[in-house]
């Protein structure tokens, strides 16, 4: 176990190890983040980071292959381009979390803000609790789990990612709908959960949207939808 | 029947509703719908024809134009970077995507900056092979969309570039029609083939200049610091954006006027939004100055840049570089009277051709289609882009040994004048045979 201590060592010590490779298959300790930024940014390699406190905007940004689990709350842009490995956080996570990540698997255990998922790119989302309004704007692809509501114009100009909401949802977004939630999805649905460590959670009430596909091509007969 | 000489001399064109105006209208009422097209601002603005150079006479020496040196090198990224850019000449090519340009292109681009030691920029849709093998020295774009962004290219680059705005199009996203959309350019964004792709206007995971900060912290850790950041704005309020630009950590101003270029934006948006580049280099220099910034962050100015004589009195005003997108592309063929009978089957002539959006573009260059990309051979694109680069440094450095200058980075706002009230207001140069700049001396 390496220990970074932010109390008395600075992120940019930390982010430079972390892009070394004999970070590969290490477990990295960060106590003391105290809401710092850009913690544990663009790991580079198979490594188990533990971050024991809240931090600040851009954690775990452009994450590659790292395991990173945030054990407090999270603020603005976590995992924010991610490309895979996976990001926890036990508490809750600020305003764009993931937004255009490409790949890997970010749980929220608590709620999100506005525009979790925003532009998502391949990623999977799991969130134990509510997210804010905008949330899935843009969404290109990828799958986005919400076990409490979201808010207002959830899934907005949306492309090929797929949405699962237990809860509300306050409204829906340009050129979002409710689809059937066929068999495959509850399987889906399922599998997302279990692997967020949330299969305990009842999946049955839950409902998938999706893009109407109405918005692909611009044409003038829909301009009052933008 | 044609109407006789007599008739015709009658006919008086309105100025208010010249034939091209009623012509828009007559589109419009057909089709319902804006026009979206490419290249830049057609609309007359106050530019750098309207300044002039005084050149030395008995208060200052000249230097011999063929024989004395005059130095035209420049080194972007000072401030922060661990690995400044070197440029040979203070030209650059501007930013522009792969989806909107052909691979072809992209390559070209690189190759003919590359022989002049120069740098080139990705665009909206990320970083091809073809221009990260050919680019000697590549700026990669950090845009909205995110297309194709990844960290891997991030380290690979030799700078990055923060694209808040676009001089066409300040204020305003992207878009790329399906037509555009290959399976190529389709897997590079994570989105289907063929439909038309929007890029947002809004980055989307920080909003204004005190999250920039925190974003350009994040891009340093994320390269280890190595490399500059340079902040692309679209001329509108300068003064302002320079300055949070300048607070927010940049390494570099881009700064892009109204005139620059674009592969697809409403016309409305092209021709009203924003302002042109003349004053905006005034803006920049002048808040850089009085953060005691000026020449340790760096300034690069394009939109409506075409020849030496525009680079050096953008460097006299104060920038750093200046860099080219539409001309680059004129210079790697387009609009070439080559394709004349293909313009015109396309309904427009070579010299008028703006359609870059709609992929049908017969040199080879705003395309995706394979065929009409084919034609462009890149290593005789990249050719002519070097030869048009090293004609641009040598009017430059003309001009700057006339003023007895032995680096181009020595010409200065005395060396000119205005020859008209509007550009002498929007330089701060004075007008012509008098001490005058309007807004000033009261």
């Amino acid at each position: 176990m390496i220990t970074f201590d932010l109390k008395n060592n600075k992120v940019r010590n930390l982010n430079q190890s972390l892009h070394d490779s004999s970070s590969d298959n290490a477990d990295f300790l960060v106590t003391n983040p105290n809401g710092k930024h850009s913690v544990a940014v663009a790991a580079m390699y198979a490594t188990n980071i533990t971050i024991d406190g809240h931090v600040g905007y851009y954690c775990a940004g452009m994450n590659q292959q790292a395991a990173v689990t945030v054990k407090g709350n999270a603020g603005s842009g976590l995992a924010e381009n991610m490309m895979s490995g996976s990001v926890r956080v036990t508490g809750n996570a600020s305003q764009y979390c993931a937004a255009t990540a490409h790949g890997g698997m970010v749980v929220i255990e608590g709620d999100t803000a506005a525009r979790c998922g925003i532009s998502m790119k391949g990623v999977d989302i799991v969130v134990g609790g509510s997210v804010g309004h905008m949330s899935a704007f843009m969404a290109q692809s990828g799958r986005f789990v919400i076990c409490g509501d979201a808010g207002d114009a959830l899934g907005d100009s949306l492309y090929e990612a797929r949405i699962y909401v237990g809860g509300e949802v306050k409204s829906l977004g340009a050129d979002c709908i409710e689809k059937p939630m066929l068999a495959e999805h509850q399987a889906e649905l399922k599998s997302l959960l279990k692997l967020a460590g949330m299969g305990a959670v009842d999946s049955s009430t839950f409902k998938r949207y999706g893009s109407q596909r109405k918005l692909y091509h611009f044409n003038i007969d829909h301009a009052g939808e933008y | 029947m044609s109407l006789n000489d007599e008739l015709r001399s009658r006919l008086r064109e309105s100025a208010t509703f010249p034939r091209h105006v009623i012509a828009e209208i007559q589109r419009a009422a057909r089709e319902g719908i804006y026009d979206i097209r490419g290249f830049g601002a057609k609309r007359r603005v106050p530019d750098f024809d309207d300044l002039l150079f005084l050149g030395a006479s008995m208060s200052r020496y000249p230097l011999e134009g063929y024989r004395e040196r005059c130095d035209t090198s420049v080194t972007l990224g000072t401030r922060f970077a661990k690995k400044p850019i070197e440029l040979k000449i203070p030209i650059t090519i501007a930013g522009m995507s792969f989806g909107a340009l052909s691979a072809q292109a992209k390559e070209s681009l690189g190759r003919g900056a590359s022989i002049m030691g120069t740098s080139t920029t990705t665009g909206d849709g990320g970083m091809t092979e073809e221009e990260r093998g050919h680019s000697d020295i590549l700026v990669y774009q950090y845009l909205p969309s995110r297309y194709g962004m990844n960290p891997d290219d991030l380290r690979r680059a030799d700078a990055i570039e923060i694209v808040v705005g676009q001089g066409a199009k300040p204020g305003g996203g992207g878009m790329l029609l399906g037509q555009k959309i290959s399976d190529r350019v389709a897997e590079m964004r994570n989105l289907p083939k063929g439909i038309d792709q929007r890029s947002a206007c809004r980055h989307p995971d920080w909003t204004g200049p005190d999250d920039l900060e925190i974003k350009i912290n994040e891009l340093r850790e994320i390269t280890d610091w190595q490399i500059p950041i340079y902040v692309k704005i679209g001329a509108t309020r300068t003064f302002f954006d320079v300055t949070l630009a300048v607070k927010a950590g940049a390494d570099v101003v881009v700064l892009d006027g109204m005139q620059g270029g674009t592969a697809a934006t409403q016309d409305v948006f092209i021709e009203h939004v924003g302002i042109p580049t003349l004053p905006a280099v005034r803006l920049a220099v002048e808040a850089l100055q009085e953060m005691d910034m000026h020449r340790k962050v760096q300034l690069i100015v394009s939109g409506g840049i075409r020849n030496g004589a525009d680079t050096a009195k953008a460097l006299a005003m104060g920038a750093d570089a200046v860099s080219i997108g539409t001309a680059a592309l004129i210079a790697l063929g387009d609009n070439s009277p080559e394709y004349e009978d293909e313009y015109n089957k396309l309904g427009t002539s070579a010299g008028y051709y703006d359609d870059y959006q709609d992929g049908r573009d017969p040199t080879g260059i705003s395309t995706q289609d394979e065929e009409l990309a084919m034609r462009l051979d890149p290593e005789l694109g990249g050719r002519r882009l070097a030869n048009f680069l090293n004609c641009m440094t040598l009017e430059t450095q003309t001009l700057a040994r006339a003023c007895g200058k032995s680096h181009v980075h020595n010409l200065e706002p005395e060396d000119m004048v205005a020859l008209t009230i509007e550009a002498a207001a929007m330089a701060g140069i004075p007008l012509a045979g008098t001490a005058w700049i309007p807004g000033r001396n009261f």
